[in-house]
C-alpha cells in the first residue's frame, strides 16, 4: 500500500456527569451573568460523549493503528471509570481550580489520554449535548489544562 | 475551498485472523473478531473531496458522478460481500477499518478527475471510524505497505 497516507480511528465513549459553572474569581452578579442557568449552585448534567482520535502506522499484522483491546481499557481507566457518574466540580480533581467548562474538560481529558502507548493522540472531541461539541487538539505542543 | 462529502452505506462480512499467528494469540489480539464463521457490519463510506467550484456549474464535482464512482468503484466490489475472501484489493490483509480505508482510497483517487480527494472515512460502527488523508509533512506515515 503506498506510502503518504495518514490513517486515524476514531472511538466514541459516553459518560454521565455534572458540573456547575462558577468561578470565584468573579462577583456573584458577573458569575450569574456570565453563566447563567449553567451556573445553579445545585449543580445539573449531561450525558457527555467523546470521541478519542487516534493515529499512526497501521500494523500490517493486525490492520490497525490501535488496538481497542488496548484503547478501550485504557479510556476506561483515565476517563470513564474517574468521570461517569460524577459532580466533576468535586470530584475530579483538576476542576476543583479549574472551572469544568467542556472546553477545560476537553483539554483535561486530552492531558489524561495523550501518554497512550501505542498511537498518537491526534484530537479528543467532546459533544456535551447533541447541539454542541468542542475539540482539542494539541497542534501548539499545549496539553494542560487551563491555570 | 470548498469540501464535498458523499455517503455511501453498504454490508459486508469479516473477520479478522493472522495466519503467521498461533490460534491463541489471534483470540487474544483480536478477540471475537476473530470468530472464523465471520460477522457483518453495516459499513458507512463518508467521501470527501476538495476544490474551489467551477464559476459555470458552481460545483466542486458533479455529485452524480462521484455517486456513481462510488457505486462502481466500492458498493460492486464491497456490498453483500465477504471482505477476507471475495475483494482482491484486501488479499492478504486484514480487513480493518484502517485498510478498508485505505483501499477505498487507493481506489478512489485515479478516478476523481475534478476537486481532489480530501479524506476517506469509513464507519464500522456509529461508534468507530477510520480516517485515511493524505499525509503532510512531519504527520505519521499511515498505510500499511
Amino acid at each position: 500500500m503506498s506510502p503518504g497516507l495518514k490513517l486515524s480511528i476514531t472511538r466514541r465513549y459516553r459518560f454521565a456527569a455534572s458540573h456547575r459553572l462558577y468561578s470565584p474569581a468573579f462577583s456573584e452578579e458577573e458569575n450569574k451573568q456570565l453563566y447563567g442557568k449553567c451556573g445553579n449552585p445545585y449543580g445539573h448534567g449531561h450525558n457527555y460523549v467523546v470521541e478519542v482520535t487516534v493515529s499512526g502506522p497501521v500494523d500490517p499484522a493486525t490492520g490497525m493503528v490501535a488496538n481497542l483491546g488496548e484503547l478501550d481499557p485504557f479510556v476506561e481507566q483515565e476517563i470513564i471509570e474517574p468521570f461517569d457518574r460524577k459532580y466533576l466540580n468535586e470530584q475530579v480533581s483538576e476542576f476543583r481550580e479549574n472551572v469544568p467548562t467542556t472546553e477545560n474538560v476537553c483539554r483535561e481529558i486530552y492531558r489524561r489520554l495523550k501518554d497512550f502507548p501505542t498511537a498518537r493522540l491526534e484530537r479528543v472531541r467532546i459533544e456535551e449535548t447533541g447541539n454542541n461539541s468542542f475539540e482539542f487538539s494539541d497542534d501548539s505542543g499545549e496539553a494542560q489544562a487551563a491555570p | 475551498m470548498i469540501r464535498v462529502t458523499r455517503r455511501l452505506e453498504f454490508s459486508a462480512a469479516h473477520f479478522y485472523h493472522n495466519p503467521k499467528f498461533s490460534a491463541d494469540e489471534n483470540r487474544r489480539i483480536f478477540g471475537k473478531c476473530n470468530n472464523p464463521h465471520g460477522h457483518g457490519h453495516n459499513y458507512i463510506l463518508e467521501v470527501t473531496v476538495a476544490g474551489e467550484p467551477d464559476p459555470r456549474t458552481g460545483m466542486v464535482l458533479d455529485l452524480k458522478e462521484l455517486k456513481e464512482i462510488l457505486q462502481r468503484e466500492v458498493a460492486e466490489r464491497m456490498d453483500h460481500r465477504h471482505l477476507n475472501y471475495e475483494v482482491p484489493e484486501l488479499a492478504g490483509k486484514i480487513p480493518t477499518c484502517e485498510n478498508i480505508a485505505a483501499v477505498i482510497w487507493q481506489l478512489l483517487e485515479p478516478k476523481i478527475t475534478k476537486g481532489r480527494l480530501d479524506r476517506v472515512r469509513v464507519y464500522e460502527s456509529p461508534d468507530l471510524f477510520a480516517d485515511c488523508t493524505k499525509e503532510t509533512n512531519g504527520a505519521h506515515r499511515g498505510a500499511q505497505p
